[in-house]
C-alpha cells in the first residue's frame, strides 16, 4: 500500500515549510528513515528521512515550494507495488494509508513514521472510515470527527477549506446543515489491517457540495478579497444563468457600406463633439429591429411578460475590475447623432464614476462589445431581467464570396442571446435577419 | 535527573572540518551512540552560505577575487538563514543534541538559543533582545549573535555566533543574513574593551545548560 509523506509540523507555530531539496527522485529505492528531502522554516533547515521502505512513486512538491503542514509532498510505493498514475496526477492516490496519530512528525520522529500504527481504541469506533485520508492531508479535529459520524458523512468527501486541505467544523456544518451532496452513507469500515480503513474507491473530482479546496495566502497564492462590484456581477451572472434558457445565434453582418457612410460624415460628426463609430450604426439598427420585435424589448418577472414602450438600450463598459451597463433611455426617440453623443458620454462617464442610479437601471436590452478585444463573436449572458442580448464581434476585412467572386469586404460576427423560455429561435433569427438588413443597408439620408 | 551534555572546546578550526565533525557527530548522536554536544569553536575569516542562498551571491558585497585577496573563503552550509560571516573573535557554537523528546519544535528551539544569548550579553550588563521576524540576540538595530540551524530527525547541528571581539569590518563583505538596515554588533564594541574569549564561552555554557536543563560535563 502507499506511503503518503506529508510536509511536517517542525513547531507549535510552524505552519509551512519550503521543500529546498529533494535528496531522492521518483523511481529511486528508499529505505525507512533514509533521507528524502528538505525542508526549510524560517531559519530552521532540517533533514526529513522516509517514512517506509519502497519506491518514491510521486513527488508532489518541487523545490522551492512551500505548502501547509500536512499537505502531500510525496507518495513511497511498497515493495511490489505498480506505481499508479491515474489518480495520483491531482496528488490524491487512490488509497492513503493512516501513518498513525502522529503523522504530523512523519519522517522526524522515525519511531512515529512507522505505517501502519495501532490507532487508539476511541477514534476507530468513532468511524473508520473517517480517517481513512488522515494520513495523507486530509484531517480533521475530534469535533469534526464526530460531527461526521453522527450525520453519517464520509470527511474524504468534503473539500476541506482549512490548513493543508482539512475539513474545519465549518465545512461540515455546511454539508450537514445542507444536506449536501457530500452526504452518503459512510464505506464499511474494514478492520482486516487492525486499522487502516480504505476510502471505497470514488472517483476523484466527482461534483460535491461546497468549494473547491482553498489555497493558502501565501508566497505563490494571493488570496484577495472580493470587492461589491465583483460580487454583485457575480451574483448577477450566475442568477442569469441559472434563470435564463440561453440560446445564442451568431450572424455575419456586413459593414462595408455603414463603413463608407461612416467615413464620409464621420468629420462633420467631430466637428459636433460628437464621435461616429460602427457602434453607433449597431446600435440605430438594433433600435428599429426592436419596434418590429417586441418580444425582444421585454422583461420576464416569473409570471408574466412585461412588454416596454421604450426602447432602453444598455451598453456594456468595461472598467478596470468589472464592468457596468449604463442606459441610454428612450433610445428610439434618437437619432444616430443623438445615440453616437449618449453612448460616448455615459461610457466616459462610467470609467469616471460618474454615473447618476437611475443611468443605469431599466435597461430593456443590452448590447456588449467584446469585439473591441479582438473577439470574433461573444456568447454573452443575458441581463436579467431581460430577453436578450447582442454580442458585437471584431469588425474585420474578411474574403467575401459575391456573384461568384471573391471580395473583400468588412465583416463582423454579430450574437443574439436569447431567453428560450419566452423566445423561439425564429423569432430570433427573424430579429437578427432585421439587424443585418438594417445595418447593410442603413438609409443615407438618417447619418 | 538532567541529560548530560558534552562540552568541546575546539579553538579555531576550519570551517569545512567543523561541518565535516558535525555530520559525523549527527550521526552518532542520531545512533545514540554519543551524548547531547555543544561544540565551541572560532573560524578563519569565512563567508557561509545558508540554503536559502542557493547559490544566490547577492548578499554578498565582494566579489570573489576581492575575497580571495583577504583571504576570505565562501563556503554552502546546510543551516537555515541566508549568508554571514564567520572570523576570529566570534565565539560559535554548535550544538549536537537531540530535541526529543519533549522539545520537538523548531521555533522554540531558536527561541531558546536566543535566550540562551540573550542571557550570556546580561551577564556582560548588556540588554539584549529578540527582533520580531528576525532571529538572533539584538541589541538595538545591532544583531549581536545570529542563529542558523539544521535539524535531522530532531538532532540539532549549525547553531549560533555571538561576536566577542570579532573585526566588525568583516561582515562589511556581506549583507549579514540578507536583511540590508541593520547593521551587526560586538560585545567588546558595546563594552569598548577586549572580552576574553574565555569568559564568554563560560556564559554561554552556563546559560545554555540552563535554558536547555542539561548537566555538562567536559
Amino acid at each position: 500500500m502507499p506511503v503518503n509523506v506529508v510536509m511536517p509540523q517542525m513547531g507549535e507555530s510552524v505552519t509551512e515549510g519550503t521543500v529546498v531539496r529533494w535528496i531522492r527522485k521518483v523511481g529511486d529505492h528508499v529505505d525507512r528513515d533514509e533521507p528524502l528531502f528538505e525542508i526549510s522554516t524560517d531559519k530552521v533547515d532540517a533533514e526529513i528521512p522516509s517514512p517506509a521502505a519502497g519506491t518514491l512513486a510521486a513527488i508532489h512538491v518541487k523545490e522551492g515550494e512551500t505548502v501547509p503542514i500536512d499537505a502531500l509532498v510525496a507518495v513511497i510505493a511498497q515493495a511490489g507495488e505498480a506505481v499508479e498514475a491515474g489518480p495520483q496526477a491531482d496528488g490524491v492516490p487512490e488509497k492513503s494509508t493512516t501513518v498513525a496519530p502522529e503523522a504530523r512528525i512523519v519522517g522526524v520522529a522515525p519511531s512515529a513514521a512507522v505505517a501502519p500504527v495501532e490507532a487508539p481504541a476511541a477514534e476507530r469506533a468513532e468511524g473508520a472510515a473517517v480517517h481513512a485520508r488522515d494520513g495523507g492531508r486530509l484531517r480533521s479535529s475530534p469535533l469534526v470527527r464526530r460531527i461526521a459520524s453522527e450525520h453519517q458523512v464520509d470527511i474524504g468527501s468534503i473539500p476541506g477549506s482549512g490548513i493543508g486541505g482539512r475539513v474545519t467544523k465549518h465545512d461540515i456544518l455546511r454539508v450537514v446543515e445542507g444536506g449536501g451532496a457530500a452526504r452518503r452513507p459512510l464505506s464499511p469500515p474494514r478492520h482486516d489491517s487492525g486499522v487502516v480503513a480504505q476510502r471505497a474507491a470514488q472517483p476523484v473530482g466527482q461534483p460535491i457540495g461546497g468549494p473547491a479546496p482553498a489555497f493558502a495566502d501565501g508566497e505563490r497564492h494571493a488570496a484577495v478579497p472580493l470587492g461589491v462590484m465583483r460580487k454583485k456581477i457575480a451574483q448577477h451572472m450566475v442568477h442569469s444563468q441559472a434563470t435564463a434558457a440561453h440560446v445564442h445565434s451568431v450572424f455575419e453582418v456586413d459593414f462595408s457600406h455603414v463603413d463608407r457612410l461612416r467615413r464620409a460624415k464621420k468629420d462633420d460628426y467631430e466637428r459636433a463633439g460628437v464621435k461616429l463609430t460602427f457602434l453607433s450604426f449597431i446600435a440605430r439598427a438594433v433600435v428599429e429591429a426592436l419596434e418590429q420585435a417586441p418580444i425582444l424589448n421585454a422583461s420576464h418577472d416569473g409570471e408574466k411578460v412585461v412588454y416596454h414602450q421604450d426602447v432602453n438600450l444598455g451598453i456594456a463598459v468595461a472598467l478596470d475590475w468589472g464592468l457596468i451597463v449604463p442606459v441610454i433611455h428612450r433610445a428610439h426617440e434618437r437619432d444616430l447623432r443623438e445615440l453616437s453623443r449618449g453612448i460616448v458620454d455615459l461610457a466616459t462617464r462610467a470609467r469616471a464614476k460618474q454615473l447618476k442610479n437611475e443611468e443605469v437601471h431599466g435597461g430593456t436590452f443590452t448590447i456588449t462589445n467584446p469585439g473591441t478585444f479582438g473577439a470574433q463573436f461573444g456568447m454573452p449572458i443575458i441581463n436579467q431581467p431581460q430577453l436578450a442580448i447582442l454580442g458585437v464581434g471584431t469588425i474585420e476585412k474578411r474574403p467575401v464570396v459575391i456573384d461568384d467572386g471573391i471580395a473583400i469586404r468588412l465583416r463582423a460576427y454579430l450574437t443574439l442571446g436569447f431567453d428560450h423560455r419566452l423566445i423561439d429561435g425564429i423569432v430570433a433569427d427573424q430579429f437578427m435577419a432585421l439587424v443585418k438588413d438594417r445595418i447593410e443597408h442603413f438609409d443615407p439620408a438618417a447619418v | 535527573m538532567s541529560r548530560r551534555l558534552v562540552i568541546r572546546r575546539l579553538g579555531r578550526i576550519g570551517y569545512a572540518d567543523g561541518v565535516d565533525l558535525q555530520k559525523a557527530l549527527v550521526q552518532q548522536r542520531v545512533a545514540g551512540e554519543i551524548d547531547d554536544t555543544l561544540l565551541l569553536v572560532e573560524h578563519p575569516p569565512v563567508i557561509t552560505l545558508g540554503v536559502k542562498t542557493r547559490g544566490n551571491l547577492a548578499n554578498v558585497r565582494a566579489d570573489a577575487e576581492a575575497l580571495a585577496a583577504q583571504g576570505v573563503a565562501i563556503h554552502e552550509s546546510g543551516r537555515g538563514g541566508d549568508v554571514t560571516y564567520h572570523g576570529p573573535g566570534q565565539l560559535v557554537g554548535y550544538p549536537i543534541i537531540d530535541l526529543k523528546p519533549d522539545r520537538q519544535d523548531v521555533h522554540r528551539y531558536v527561541r531558546d538559543l536566543e535566550e540562551v544569548l540573550i542571557r550570556a550579553a546580561a551577564d556582560f550588563g548588556l540588554e539584549a533582545g529578540r527582533s520580531k521576524g528576525f532571529s538572533g540576540a539584538w541589541v538595538g538595530d545591532a544583531k549581536l549573535a545570529a542563529i542558523g540551524v539544521r535539524i535531522s530527525r530532531w538532532v540539532t547541528s549549525h547553531g549560533f555566533a555571538l561576536n566577542v571581539t570579532t573585526d566588525l569590518a568583516g561582515f562589511g563583505l556581506i549583507v549579514p543574513c540578507g536583511i540590508t538596515d541593520r547593521g551587526v554588533t560586538s560585545l567588546s564594541a558595546l563594552l569598548g574593551r577586549d572580552v576574553p574569549m574565555a569568559d564568554a564561552e563560560r556564559s554561554v555554557v552556563t546559560h545554555f545548560a540552563a535554558v536547555f536543563d542539561r548537566e555538562t560535563a567536559a
